[in-house]
């Protein structure tokens, strides 16, 4: 999520079920809907709202091959290379021995890799200053739906009746 | 939107067809004549890796490590092709033993977690621990009449202090390693395990008839007993049936190893089946979810396996203990080096390729990747428990051939026959089940 900036219409349901109804109907009239919030993840929430699937999966097995390849790269040269060292009588470059570091490693770097490309590609990273907040009760009992007005043809009185129609017990205007 | 999907029907009768039936029978009969064809090579000194040219010096081989084992194999005299029988009958009885048994296991467990997605695929698992009563048989026959082949620790003279073949070190285990003690713990395996099944089975199946949660409720008592007694009697069988083969050397992690070992193959059967049942139009109720969860748990499991197979291999390459690294020895190095292939091929079918393979979403919730791979894990632990049984065994003389083929194929005919007429017994889908609309409607996405 890049910069939302411009006029939103806010959309606020008090049911999961009927926000995940709402969804198709409203997509199918033409509204393009940016975002969803909820207090907890809805099943088949993704798929209706047409998000393309992550593919932090692909990172995660990037991160996780850099991970595997440096805790070898460091163990053979600093054990094996660099400073030959004989420990329990095995040779300087035993692989059985560095298995369990190389899976630490391994580990760590998809974990730390994948928390970072998350901040990143979401914008929540330390130095973004700019947290969006369409209605604070959805991170409590209501669902929100978050309508950007500069991405949509529709007029606003249209797509306000359709949120209404939907079951959307409020519908607020939101400028940022 | 697991409401929007339309369940289909979970009135559905497993037809264990009389072609399927033929099948197997061909299957049997084609094991049953590799069998004969592999007893006739070996026994005329062909087919093995043993064969007569280098025959003399592969037994002065064999001599040198087992000397150096501590097993001095006095009284060794049975011909090695009849060896090679009994072993292969006990690695396929453990190891198929192992399979039925997770059947009942899975059940167990999913029972105590009060789990609600296996419901609709239940059956499968609850079929398979009906093969053990086959199994039981086979091992007690083994053991009976081919017991001096298989286990060192049978001889006699092991126990004769001031005898020449007396063993101070395996004469410290005879309060466990016994005759009469081990048959009793054998039979007194089959009998609980297959008891349990029983009292688990019949509660299911008088579910699916009167309905109502008291079954359920039961069934988890029950369940949650045999997770007790299996927690003692998985680590105890593992020592009986595969580590007291190596009698002088132990492990405290194998009775996790052998668990492990059958836990991933017990779950690639029941994946497998409930993937091959979808292709006959079967369990149309599993959805993606659930053969996701399946694929899930193969793959997770294989890296279990392959976790405790390291950290056993870790520790005692670690600590280079001589009576404890000689097992490794035997199978590196020992024999000519013949079991260094099986060894490595066990570890690449078990960890590397399931590994690779179920790693992405999609390949866990496609047939066809579900196939190759659970086969992969099917057969990879079928060469683990060969890699474990055979060099203590038939050592040198072992071999792959006709004969390990042909049981191996006898087996799993025979256990696709149990499978087949228990899962036509019953409606395919626990229709009464408490949990079966929460199983319905298993959604991941």
């Amino acid at each position: 999520m890049a910069e939302l900036t411009g006029k939103y219409l806010v959309g606020v349901y008090d049911d999961d079920d009927t926000v995940l109804h709402a969804v198709p109907k409203l997509r199918k009239s033409g509204v393009k809907i940016e975002e969803v919030y909820s207090p907890f993840p809805i099943h088949g929430l993704d798929e209706a709202l047409g998000h393309p699937r992550t593919r932090i999966g692909i990172a995660a097995f990037m991160f996780g091959v850099t991970g595997c390849c440096c805790a070898l790269t460091l163990m053979i040269w600093t054990m094996g290379i660099d400073w030959p060292m004989i420990i329990g009588g095995k040779d300087p470059i035993s692989i059985p021995n560095y298995i369990p570091i190389t899976f630490e490693l391994t580990v760590l770097f998809t974990a730390f890799g994948m928390v970072t490309t998350f901040f990143i590609s979401n914008g929540m990273g330390p130095a973004s200053h700019f947290h969006p907040r369409f209605d604070f009760r959805s991170t409590d009992n209501k669902f929100v739906m978050a309508i950007n007005m500069g991405s949509n043809a529709m007029s606003e009185d249209e797509i306000s009746r359709a949120l209404r129609d939907s079951g959307a017990e409020e519908v607020n205007i939101k400028q940022f | 939107m697991a409401s929007a999907h339309s369940i289909p029907s979970i009135e559905e009768r497993f037809e264990f067809t009389s072609g399927a039936k033929r099948n197997l029978m061909i299957g049997g009969a084609v094991g049953l004549a590799l069998v004969l064809v592999g007893a006739y090579l070996a026994a005329n000194g062909g087919g093995g890796h043993e064969v007569a040219a280098h025959g003399a010096e592969a037994a002065g081989h064999a001599g040198a490590e087992h000397a150096a084992a501590g097993h001095e194999a006095a009284g060794h005299h049975t011909a090695g092709w009849i060896k090679r029988i009994w072993a292969n009958l006990w690695v396929n009885g453990v190891y198929f033993t192992g399979i039925s048994v997770i059947g009942l296991f899975f059940i167990s467990y999913n029972y105590l977690a009060q789990a609600g997605w296996s419901a609709v695929f239940k059956r499968v698992p609850e079929a398979m621990p009906a093969f053990l009563p086959f199994t039981g048989v086979i091992m007690l026959l083994t053991f009976v009449f081919g017991g001096h082949d298989l286990f060192h620790w049978t001889h006699a003279g092991l126990y004769e202090v001031g005898g020449p073949e007396y063993d101070p070190i395996i004469a410290g285990k005879q309060g466990y390693l016994n005759t009469p003690f081990f048959l009793g713990r054998l039979v007194f395996y089959f009998v609980v395990w297959y008891w349990l099944w029983k009292v688990i089975r019949n509660l299911s199946l008088q579910e699916d008839e009167i309905g109502g949660t008291e079954f359920y409720e039961k069934s988890i008592r029950f369940g949650t007993a045999f997770l007790v007694v299996f927690g003692v009697t998985s680590s105890t069988s593992a020592w009986d049936f595969v580590m007291s083969i190596d009698t002088h050397w132990f492990s405290t992690m194998f009775g996790w190893y052998t668990l492990a070992s059958w836990h991933v193959s017990g779950l690639a059967v029941i994946t497998l089946t409930v993937v091959m049942l979808r292709d006959r139009g079967y369990l149309r109720a599993v959805n993606k979810s659930h053969l996701r969860d399946l694929g899930k748990f193969v793959f997770a499991f294989s890296i279990f396996w392959t976790y405790v197979w390291f950290a056993q291999f870790l520790l005692i390459y670690y600590a280079n203990l001589p009576e404890e690294t000689i097992y490794f020895i035997e199978r590196f190095s020992g024999y000519e080096g013949y079991y260094k292939a099986p060894f490595f091929i066990t570890l690449f079918l078990n960890f590397f390729f399931p590994f690779l393979v179920l790693m992405t979403r999609d390949s866990k919730y496609t047939p066809s990747i579900l196939k190759v791979a659970c086969w992969s894990v099917i057969i990879g632990h079928y060469m683990d428990f060969y890699t474990n049984i055979m060099p203590g065994t038939v050592g040198s003389e072992a071999s792959f051939g006709p004969l390990e083929w042909g049981f191996f194929l006898i087996f799993i005919c025979a256990f696709t026959w149990s499978v087949a007429s228990q899962l036509s017994k019953a409606n395919l889908i626990p229709r009464n089940h408490p949990m079966l609309e929460e199983s319905l409607h298993h959604d991941i996405a």
